[in-house]
């Protein structure tokens, strides 16, 4: 298919004057009738040839061309009476209101005139404060009883939905009358407006003229807009806007044979009302006022401005998103090992999405293969296309003759194949991260297969969600996917500049278990990790020690392996909880850039993550490494190391953590969980304690002993001195717990680390629940005075408002798992309330901003080219491409510059 | 009731400066940007700022905002009626 090249300058939208309608048409339709007997169109009908042809074997008699390819011309039918276009009844009702009975201009003085004139040029392009304006003058000019320029007096004009127009007249002794006031008399008032008022109007005196608001011909849409269906019967079912003209015309024609007949007015007015009510609904069938025009089965007609409107209307439904071609949907599941810029591409959907490939010298061998191998032997193609631009179809049959024709200048579509670049997306698609582009990987079994570290950016799990995928089919928009949109790019979040596409989870535990003071692998260990990783580093390098004559590699110095050999970094990681060693730590390493190996050695402390070029020297990694938002050591390698870089060290690391996380074996249970007696006694103590020091504030409380804090009533007082004592005591009975659960404890690793869970989890697993709440307040709600009728009336106590003393391993007793659901109900309640409340105003702000661009010198425009903000984001900057929002880390180049004059080493 | 108080905008440290743009300015202004008067941002001629600069409706304002990314931050907006 040979495409033609124009470019749209613009589009300008008016009203159709008759003169325009009368030139664009083919036919002038006159009878109301489509096929005659043998089926075939009648001339003057409303499948007349001459507007296009659908049945096949036919020629369009205006062009020519077949059924297919002629795109329909449009006729019209001459109306005997003018009618109101619905559609502008209420503009129409605004203009009369606004001009002259006598002299059609416009009710204002010359110099209000000129001055509204003045305002509308100062506008510009502003469509709010333009329909302001028309609206004000049209109040002025309605109020206006006697017209400024030629004296005439003015009537009130009545609109009565949907097309009828009285005009409330006086007659010389002063008594109201209505006169109903008929199209071609609106019409002839319209005609009177000089073109030099309708600005102040609204209108446009060569684009739309006020009297063409009021029809005089009517367009007829081509066949092709509106095609008869045949069903497996044989019976022609006719389109619903054919039925409506087939309506038009019977009537319009009765009304023509009856004005030339010299039919008495009444009759005439009634036809011709009856022809409103068939042009009204053939405009609009949801027309107010008016019963709906219904087919034989009572269903409402489909008309013009039903087949426009709503989700599934020409808008919203064909033009701003339609159904595409080479794409496919189907479930996804997980695959560690692909890299997170490829996807898993099931072998059935490669061979039915194709990618076209020109053929030249280089790849003509290849592409002769796949099309020898045809469409059903996978590396195969479905379709090739010849110099000429036919599409030939690959069948058994005629392979081996179109491999034999095959030449330069013909192009192949190739099925999917290792490598080619798709977009991958999952709805909805909130943010630019929903659709990524991604390189193919061709796989078995029937799911998209997608690594687990590009889950956060399309918000995807396992549980059975879809996601969608497309082939960009010309070398332009794979290019611009493969440059904008692959994944690698989208590592960094634009929204808070830190890694959005991170390790998760076992990433991050196995990242301890690597690199923990004291984790030692041997030679075997060592290779079969990093060859599982896909690390290539010729030669292990020396052994940290032997033991036992078994040489051991401690995990620090792999995890090293997979760093730029130059990278140096040092940070306070999750696992600080001596902030004295870390500032030590700190200050050898500002004093003297590039210490020696041996002194940090000696101070080396896994809360403090030390890399000196490319050695992990001191510290482990956790989520601060590597993990999602603030994964400070990805971070560094993406902006300093390149996006590529940082790809192949996140494929490598989530590789290598995962072959340790399983092969060291990592599991949580309920023994995780399990405390000592003496720190269960301890606990004890803890919440005795607290219950006495509870009761003591409520008696003090009764005996009116306490004193109220500054703003608060005495009640407000004892519930916050109560709920400060409970929270304490929970956050001491988990001190507790923490105590004698270490690092051997993997829950306890999970949650230090980052990779999952938090230490609240754990102690409330372990030791207690603590207070239960519903909006931020202890329980109350219930009996009167009490929550549950186990307690009595009025008791304040800890326990009868929701304080829970067990954890989840003790169990809870009724009352308390009572408790428990009160205050989960208010969590399920809040995500509820909340996903529907954020999803609205995302909807309003993206409504809103959706066209705002920043253009060439910098501003934020709106399509007009109103500026919104001069420099965008007021210094210039893109967040993702920025140092924590500044343009330039100066810190970090000096760093970087003086640990290249101090060498660095290499 | 007593008169009204005296109160003056500006003093205010949530309000930042406004100024008028000469006729030069504004024309560089216009220039700089390739824009029409009518697509700078506005402001109504009833703004407590406007009032007080006694600016009229055509006359262009620059705003020095504070700004957490930049420092400073000019803002202009036409005065337009109200």
């Amino acid at each position: 298919m040979q495409s033609m090249k124009k470019v749209i300058g613009s589009i300008e939208f008016g009203i159709l004057s008759p003169q325009e309608i009368r030139k664009m048409s083919a036919a002038e339709i006159t009878v109301p009738d489509t096929y005659d007997d043998d089926g075939y169109p009648i001339e003057g009908g409303l499948m007349d040839k001459r507007l296009g042809v659908i049945d096949p074997g036919l020629r369009c008699e205006t062009c020519g061309a077949r059924a297919g390819e002629c795109p329909g011309h449009f006729g019209h039918v001459e109306l005997a009476r003018p009618i109101i276009h619905v559609g502008f009844a209420k503009t129409i009702h605004r203009v009369l209101e606004s001009t002259c009975r006598e002299c059609g201009r416009i009710k204002l003085t010359d110099e209000e005139i000129e001055e509204y004139t003045h305002k509308f040029e100062v506008m510009g392009d502003r469509k709010k404060a333009k329909d302001r304006l028309i609206k004000e003058i049209h109040k002025k000019a309605k109020e206006r009883m006697v017209c400024p320029h030629c004296g005439a007096p003015q009537f009130p004009i009545k609109f009565e939905r949907p097309t009828i127009y009285w005009e409330l007249r006086k007659d010389e002794e002063g008594n109201e009358y209505r006169h109903r006031m008929m199209p071609s008399e609106v019409r002839d008032r319209l005609e009177k407006i000089p073109d030099k008022d309708l600005p102040l109007l609204g209108l446009h005196p060569e684009k739309a003229r006020p009297e063409w608001m009021v029809l005089t011909v009517l367009p007829v849409p081509p066949v092709t807009m509106r095609p008869s269906i045949t069903l497996e019967s044989g019976i022609r079912a006719e389109d619903d806007l054919t039925h409506k003209l087939v309506d038009i015309i019977r009537i319009n024609n009765r009304l023509k044979s009856n004005i030339e007949a010299g039919a008495p007015q009444l009759i005439i007015e009634d036809l011709w009302d009856l022809l409103q009510y068939h042009v009204t609904t053939y405009i609009n069938n949801e027309t107010s006022g008016i019963p709906p025009a219904k087919h034989k089965s009572g269903r409402p007609l489909k008309t013009l401005s039903q087949r426009l409107k709503g989700k599934e209307g020409r808008f919203r439904g064909n033009l701003s998103g339609k159904r595409v071609n080479f794409s496919a949907r189907t479930v996804i599941s997980p695959d560690p090992m692909i890299s997170i810029n490829e996807v898993g591409v099931p072998l059935a959907v490669a061979m039915e999405l194709t990618v076209p490939e020109k053929v030249t010298e280089f790849n003509f061998e290849k592409l002769k293969q796949r099309v020898l191998n045809g469409p059903e032997k996978y590396p195969g193609a479905n379709y090739v296309i010849d110099p000429e631009g036919r599409r030939i179809r690959l069948m058994e049959n005629n392979l081996e003759i179109i491999a034999e024709k095959l030449d330069l200048g013909w192009t192949v579509e190739r099925h999917l194949e290792d490598g080619d670049i798709v977009l991958f997306n999952r709805q909805p698609s909130l943010h630019r991260m929903s659709i990524m582009a991604h390189r193919v990987r061709v796989m078995p079994y029937k799911t998209f297969r997608l690594n687990l570290a590009v889950c956060p950016p399309y918000n995807a799990d396992f549980d059975g969600d879809e996601m969608n995928l497309h082939v960009p089919q010309t070398e332009e928009a794979q290019a611009e996917a493969k440059i904008l949109m692959e994944v690698q790019n989208h590592i960094i979040s634009p929204r808070y500049g830190g890694p959005l596409i991170a390790g998760m989870q076992d990433h991050i535990s196995g990242g301890y278990l690597l690199t923990r003071e004291g984790a030692y692998f041997t030679r075997s260990e060592v290779e079969q990790m990093l060859m599982f990783a896909g690390v290539d580093v010729g030669e292990l390098p020396k052994p940290d020690k032997v033991e036992n004559g078994v040489e051991l590699w401690s995990g620090k110095t792999i995890f090293s392996l997979l760093l730029p050999g130059d990278l140096t970094i040092w940070y306070r990681n999750k696992l600080c909880d001596d902030p004295e060693r870390c500032e030590t730590l700190e200050r050898l390493i500002e004093e003297k850039l590039v210490p020696d190996e041996e002194e940090v050695k000696k101070l080396a402390y896994d809360g403090f993550t030390y890399i000196l070029n490319g050695k992990l020297l001191s510290g482990v990694v956790d989520k601060k490494a590597y993990g999602r938002e603030d994964g400070k050591l990805l971070d560094l390698i993406v902006r300093e190391y390149g996006v590529e870089r940082a790809r192949q060290f996140l494929d490598q690391v989530t590789k290598l953590t995962i072959w340790v996380i399983t092969h060291r074996g990592f599991t949580t249970a309920i023994d995780d969980e399990d405390l000592p007696v003496e720190a269960l006694d301890r606990i004890r103590e803890i919440i005795r304690e607290a219950e006495e020091r509870v009761n003591r504030l409520i008696e003090a409380y009764k005996n009116g002993e306490l004193e109220p804090l500054p703003g608060k009533t005495l009640e407000e007082t004892l519930e916050s001195n109560i709920m400060a004592v409970l929270a304490e005591a929970r956050d001491n009975a988990g001190k507790v717990a923490e105590r004698y659960l270490g690092m051997t404890n993997h829950a306890v690793i999970m949650a230090k680390t980052g990779a999952r869970g938090k230490m609240l989890n754990i102690t409330q697993m372990a030791a207690m629940l603590g207070q239960q709440s519903i909006r931020g307040k202890r329980l109350y709600r219930g009996y009167r005075g009490r929550v549950l009728t186990h307690f009595k009336p009025g008791d304040l106590g800890a326990k009868a408002r929701g304080f829970v003393t067990n954890s989840y391993k003790s169990g809870l007793t009724p009352q308390e798992y009572f408790f428990h659901a009160m205050g989960g109900r208010e969590g399920l309640v809040d995500t509820a309330v909340r996903t529907a409340q954020s999803g609205y105003m995302q909807r309003r702000l993206i409504n809103a901003l959706q066209d705002l661009k920043v253009d060439y010198d910098g501003t934020v425009r709106d399509p007009t080219g109103i500026i919104v903000q001069f420099r965008y984001g007021e210094d210039g900057v893109d967040p993702m491409k920025s140092w924590q929002g500044k343009t330039v880390d100066v810190d970090r180049v000096i760093i970087r510059t003086l640990l290249k004059v101090r060498g660095g080493g290499e | 009731m007593a008169t009204k108080k005296e109160f003056n905008v500006f003093a205010h440290e949530l309000v930042p400066e406004h100024r008028v743009l000469s006729e030069e300015e504004r024309e560089t202004l216009l220039r700089k940007y390739r824009i029409k008067i009518s697509q700078l941002p506005q402001i109504k001629a009833s703004d407590p700022a406007v009032v007080a600069l006694d600016a009229k409706p055509g006359d262009v304002i620059e705003i020095k905002r504070k700004s957490p990314t930049a420092g400073y931050y000019y803002y202009y907006r036409l005065v337009v009626e109200d």
